[in-house]
């Protein structure tokens, strides 16, 4: 099984890297100080680039005043958690937290449940037609927004559905499905089929072997397509700015936009709510991504 | 791959009787296969009524003049039917060149295309180096890709606020800049600046998932290749070139394909980066968006023209990619 999680060690134990001087003796593993100081210098600097702007939105959040992001020093002096407390007694913050939770959970619940099946199908038989369908499955991957965001809308404000979280979760189903389809094959490849042979010949039907051998050595397959899903309905923007009309059904993507309109620019809360919105997810982010790695690559490193 | 597979349902290419009627080969076919049809019955069914049905109806609407004028819309208690008509192909002609086609179409075509090419090229350049840096024996290496995934952990309607903040005028990275006495750009508002900005913030929004793919991928090439090519005396960029690019094949097809997938389809950034302030720096998803949901009276004929020749543009690259791979005799790992 490729289901190599990162944190353990690599069984790579030479330098493959260009630049790390290679160590030419028997000891591998062995390499220049120069080799790895390199190393950390520019891995320092990716770090301290990527962990930067979020750093500093977390800095501006503290500041109390609107304009205070023009005047970084000037926070220092009067460090304040005033715009947290206020976003969370006096804006539709937990509103909003409702809606996105009703309809990135109902996303993921829909996605993962219609896609099992199917990326189990995909993955053991080739039935005709097969080829076919995993086309099918990619080109929908690729659909730009704008390719169904006009007929969504008519199509939804015909069935009342605009302004209404089932419309927005129906909208996203029509990616989440086929992705999570894709990414479940993945991970039932690296299943060996040993194992649904074994459960033939005791006897199990296709649908008995899915359900009672395979889909239990499945589960971290199925919380990466899961937790994708969570994640890309949680993330979305256009379709999400378009279709949910009154405030207090917007969704985080929506509402922080609210922020920043023509009259007003309340950057302080703006913050204060990207921190606030960013800290569980990324939290949970960090939970699940040894198996996220694993998930995404399965399919990857096949070959 | 496809060996373990056969082993699964015992069919092979090429391995049949002489082909039976059309009927007779459905009707075995459905017998065999009933099960696999079963089990994709679901997402075929929800792609039909979510995917394709919409489709078609926007495909159709390319064919007309709608726009929100004459649209059915209801206001109030009255509903009020649709008046758009049926106007052929002129939608395509009119983006395609019609007056001002250039800066309507072409002008973001090429923007797109530049902002793709630049944007993936840096996702895999950046995310290779990081990932063969990870990849060695390292102090605190653990630590280094915890923080090096963290714009992939945050959401990027978030981070792109945090970014927004930065490049203000008379944010840090200006007030950086002044203080180095290097020209301070204006970066939300000067197309050429406004470019750069965007790459900027997809590169850093991007690299994370190169990174960690490409590390799945390194650490799943055998130790023994390179301890082979140590042996035969390949340097360290020979084994890299021979042994490490190589081994990459698969997953780096499959990641560009994605990355060119979903930087070509990238909606939140520019988006978010700029709202309407940027006409010269949308690429053509977001002007798309613009034109059917950005201004009155909303065009929703030409947003969706739009929408159709975008999908085409990406199924005729990905057929081409598939094509050249097949011919390189890769795979995708799909």
């Amino acid at each position: 099984m490729s289901t190599t999680t990162v944190k353990t060690p690599p069984p790579v134990d030479g330098a493959p890297a260009g630049t790390a001087p290679a160590g030419k003796g028997p000891r591998r593993g062995e390499r220049s100080r120069a080799g790895a100081l390199t190393s950390h210098g520019i891995l320092s600097v990716a770090s301290l680039i990527a962990l930067f702007p979020i750093a500093w939105l977390i800095y501006l959040s503290l500041g109390p005043d609107k304009d205070d992001y023009l005047h970084p020093g000037g926070i220092l002096g009067k460090m304040t958690f005033d715009n947290y407390t206020f976003v969370l007694q006096h804006t539709p913050f937990f509103d909003w937290l409702w809606s996105t939770l009703v309809v990135s959970l109902g996303t993921t619940v829909i996605g993962v449940l219609v896609a099992a099946t199917t990326g189990y199908a995909v993955s053991r038989m080739r039935f005709p037609g097969y080829k076919k369908f995993m086309w099918v499955l990619l080109v929908t991957q690729m659909f730009p927004v704008a390719v169904l965001m006009v007929p969504m809308y008519e199509i939804l404000s015909e069935l009342q559905l605009i302004d209404n979280y089932f419309g927005l979760i129906l909208v996203y189903c029509s990616t989440a499905v086929p992705y999570c389809a894709w990414l479940l094959k993945g991970y039932f490849d690296t299943i060996p089929f040993e194992i649904d042979e074994a459960g033939r010949v005791d006897g199990l039907s296709p649908f008995g072997t899915f359900a009672r051998l395979i889909l239990p050595l499945a589960k971290p397959g199925l919380a990466v397509a899961a937790f994708y899903s969570f994640i890309t309905a949680f993330g979305e923007v256009a379709f999400a700015s378009t279709f949910m009309l009154s405030d207090t059904k917007y969704t985080f993507a929506v509402g922080l936009q609210s922020f920043v309109s023509e009259h007003d620019a309340q950057r302080n809360l703006m913050a204060a709510t990207a921190v606030l919105v960013a800290i569980p997810v990324s939290a949970f982010f960090y939970l699940v991504q040894k198996n996220l790695v694993t998930g995404l690559t399965a399919g990857g490193t096949k070959g | 791959m496809t060996v373990v597979i056969d082993r699964a349902t015992g069919k092979r290419r090429g391995d049949r009787a002489p082909r039976p009627g059309p009927l007779q080969r459905m009707k075995r076919s459905y017998q065999k296969y009933w099960y696999a049809y079963a089990m994709t019955a679901p997402v075929v069914v929800v792609l039909g009524v979510l995917v394709l049905y919409p489709l078609l109806r926007g495909i159709y609407l390319t064919f007309t003049d709608a726009t929100s004028l004459n649209s059915a819309r209801t206001i109030g208690v009255n509903h009020i039917d649709a008046t758009y008509e049926f106007i052929g192909l002129d939608n395509y002609a009119d983006i395609l060149w019609g007056p001002t086609a250039y800066d309507r179409f072409w002008s973001h075509f090429i923007w797109t295309i530049v902002w793709t090419a630049l944007c993936v090229l840096l996702h895999y350049v950046i995310g290779l180096g990081l990932a063969l840096l990870l990849n060695q024996k390292l102090k605190g290496r653990t630590f280094y890709r915890l923080i090096l995934v963290l714009p992939w952990a945050v959401p990027t309607f978030v981070t792109v606020f945090g970014w927004r903040f930065m490049l203000a005028d008379g944010g840090i990275i200006n007030s950086m800049l002044d203080a180095v006495h290097l020209p301070s750009p204006l970066w939300l508002e000067d197309t050429f600046w406004q470019r750069t900005a965007a790459i900027m913030v997809n590169t850093w929004c991007g690299v994370p998932f190169m990174m960690v793919s490409l590390l799945g991928g390194l650490q799943s090439i055998d130790p023994v290749l390179y301890e082979a090519a140590e042996m035969d005396g390949a340097n360290a960029w020979q084994r890299f070139r021979n042994v490490t690019l190589p081994g990459l094949q698969s997953v780096s097809s499959t990641v560009v394909l994605l990355g060119v997938i979903w930087t070509f389809n990238q909606f939140a950034i520019i988006f978010l980066l700029f709202g309407d302030t940027a006409p010269d720096a949308q690429i053509l998803v977001t002007w798309a968006y613009y034109l059917g949901f950005g201004q009155q009276p909303r065009d929703y004929a030409q947003s969706a023209a739009y929408g159709v020749l975008l999908l085409s543009i990406l199924i005729v690259f990905t057929s081409v990619y598939r094509r050249w791979l097949a011919r390189n005799e890769q795979q995708l790992a799909i």
